[in-house]
């Protein structure tokens, strides 16, 4: 078990120090994901323990968002002056990605396996 | 008296009390979204960052000083989004058979969170800086923040934005794809994973383990697309 969250840490570590040194345009958690991928790719499955670590830090997902979410309290001030073009903006532009998106893939990947 | 006082001096100085903040808000949101029969309007995300910001605002708090002990739970998100690859590889023969279907929906997906958003929020009177702060609110918060700063924009403002984004993705999310009859994992995966960044994966994932490697995979591809589109169409376009 330990052995498999430190895989994880190597991976996103790698991916930190590749992002930071090539400048890339993506985060260093991604690109270890992508290492992480790669890593799976290669051994052809999925190791229970790892599959066991990645389930836990998955299931507490939603909670890690919470810290960040917190410091809406530092913009108070700006949020309320601009309260209805940035609130009405958020709404229209999240519904109406995800309705194009979800419409698009819904329409292109019929003939795909599902 | 005096001990208590002294014991809750020393307890807002340490990590443990708003590590504990954290997770005890947190708990008490998703106990009142169960309860509430998972209303979308209960989003437990939203519920603790409420709570959290309550207790601060009671107790006089900055948010600096919340933060130093609340960056332990904050740290996990680099680890929890590395861990992604493991949904992504059971799912990989699916993504995989719709690999352009992936590409096209995706882009025309980044392209309508940027466009939506800028167009929509001008047309109320946002101002070039609260443009180039909510252009890329929904790519995962590192990056958005990165191209907020480079537009203009304020990336302390990016953050909250893009905090709003997800919360609003996973709560109304799953309602409009029902509604507009999107009943697919992966069409439904991808749709959230492209609008709302990790908040959406993080809720595809509760669901379904085919929504949860589409979503998680659409981050990390619109984290991509909108690094590489939002700057050409900020100069070319806005």
């Amino acid at each position: 078990m330990p052995g498999y969250l430190t895989l994880i840490f190597v991976c996103q570590l790698l991916g930190e120090l590749a992002v930071g040194a090539l400048a890339l345009p993506i985060p260093g958690p991604v690109l270890g994901m992508v290492l992480l991928f790669v890593w799976l790719l290669r051994r052809g499955a999925v190791p229970e323990g790892l599959g066991d670590v990645a389930g836990g830090l998955q299931r507490a997902m939603s909670l890690l968002f919470v810290p960040a979410g917190a410091g809406v309290m530092l913009h108070f001030q700006l949020l309320g002056d601009a309260l209805l073009p940035l609130g009405i903006g958020l709404v229209v532009s999240t519904l109406l990605t995800i309705l194009v998106t979800g419409a698009m893939m819904h329409w292109l990947a019929k003939g795909d396996a599902q | 008296m005096n001990n208590l006082q002294e014991t809750w001096v020393y307890l807002s100085a340490s990590p443990l009390f708003h590590l504990t903040l954290t997770l005890v808000a947190f708990q008490a949101a998703s106990w009142l979204f169960e309860r509430g029969g998972r209303n979308p309007l209960l989003n437990p995300v939203l519920g603790a960052v409420l709570i959290v910001v309550a207790v601060l605002v009671a107790t006089g708090t900055d948010y600096g000083t919340y933060f130093e002990g609340a960056q332990f739970v904050h740290f996990l998100l680099g680890p929890a989004t590395v861990s992604l690859a493991i949904p992504l590889y059971r799912q990989w023969h699916r993504v995989r058979a719709s690999a352009l279907a992936i590409t096209v929906s995706l882009l025309c997906g980044s392209l309508t969170a940027i466009v939506s958003a800028v167009l929509v929020t001008r047309a109320l009177g946002g101002g070039s800086e609260i443009l180039a702060s909510i252009a890329p609110k929904s790519v995962t918060a590192p990056v958005a923040m990165a191209i907020a700063e480079e537009l203009g924009g304020l990336p302390s403002l990016t953050a909250v934005l893009v905090i709003v984004t997800g919360i609003l993705g996973a709560m109304f999310g799953p309602l409009l794809l029902d509604l507009a009859r999107i009943r697919g994992w992966p069409a439904r995966g991808l749709a959230i994973g492209t609008a709302s960044h990790g908040i959406g994966t993080a809720r595809a994932l509760q669901v379904n383990e085919t929504a949860g490697a589409f979503a998680g995979l659409a981050m990390g591809l619109n984290a991509l697309a909108t690094a590489l589109l939002l700057p050409i169409l900020w100069h070319l376009v806005f």
